[in-house]
């Protein structure tokens, strides 16, 4: 398992590449890039930046918990996390998990589990600055809803 | 034993972390003694509903007892992904 929190920019084509030559032969990977939506783009809302503040005490254990529940309950050959904090601007990447599975079902069900347990279990909060002043970003109840299903 | 805050309860509160001496025996009883110093706290910890806790790093509930904690940390609902 591979799980990096930085604040610095990745190249989410370049880690999925990797990431995929790394697992050769495990016949099917998924993966998620989040990216911070742009000011033009329905819902962007005139963003210019994100400020992500994250608990670095915290943060490391809780997505390494998580990644092992996904590998325990998945097949997985092997998964990677990567989540940026700091400074973000619209169309930078913000996260993106990868998955990989013998079978193409549990790659997905497993990128799809830790997407939803990011969201709400680790301790990450957004905060939207735009021309009009700076909001953190509230959590959704359906974010919350969304772990029921697992 | 040290507290932290994060996100806007870090800003109503105006610092992010700070140590403090308590003989609070639960988490609930610490937040009564916080809202009772400043209103700035009474301002931060106001609902509940929108609060989090996690006791050494690992994410806990209000009516958790404090024996032994060394760290509280109080922030809003997860945003993360």
């Amino acid at each position: 398992m591979d799980l990096r929190v930085q604040a610095e920019a990745f190249d989410a084509g370049a880690e999925l590449n990797a990431f995929t030559a790394r697992v050769s032969g495990a016949g099917a990977v998924v993966s998620f890039t989040g990216v911070v939506r742009d000011a033009g783009q329905p819902q962007g809302g005139g963003l210019q930046r994100m400020e992500i503040e994250h608990y670095p005490g915290m943060t490391q254990a809780a997505i390494t918990e998580i990644m092992g529940q996904a590998l325990a309950r998945w097949p997985l050959v092997d998964a990677l996390v990567i989540h940026r904090f700091g400074t973000l601007h619209p169309g930078d990447p913000i996260m993106m998990v990868a998955t990989a599975s013998p079978h193409r079902e549990a790659a997905f069900q497993a990128a799809e589990f830790l997407m939803d347990y990011l969201k709400s279990r680790a301790p990450f909060w957004k905060k939207e600055v735009g021309a009009e002043g700076a909001a953190w970003v509230a959590a959704r109840d359906e974010d919350e809803g969304a772990l029921g299903r697992w | 034993m040290d507290l932290l805050y994060f996100a806007w309860v870090r800003e109503r509160i105006g610092l992010p972390r700070e140590r403090v001496e308590t003989r609070a025996a639960t988490v609930a009883q610490l937040i009564e003694e916080l809202k009772a110093r400043e209103p700035r706290y009474a301002a931060a910890f106001a609902d509940l509903n929108s609060l989090r806790v996690a006791l050494d790093q690992k994410l806990s509930s209000f009516d958790a007892p404090l024996a032994g904690v060394r760290e509280v940390a109080f922030f809003p609902p997860m945003t993360g992904g």
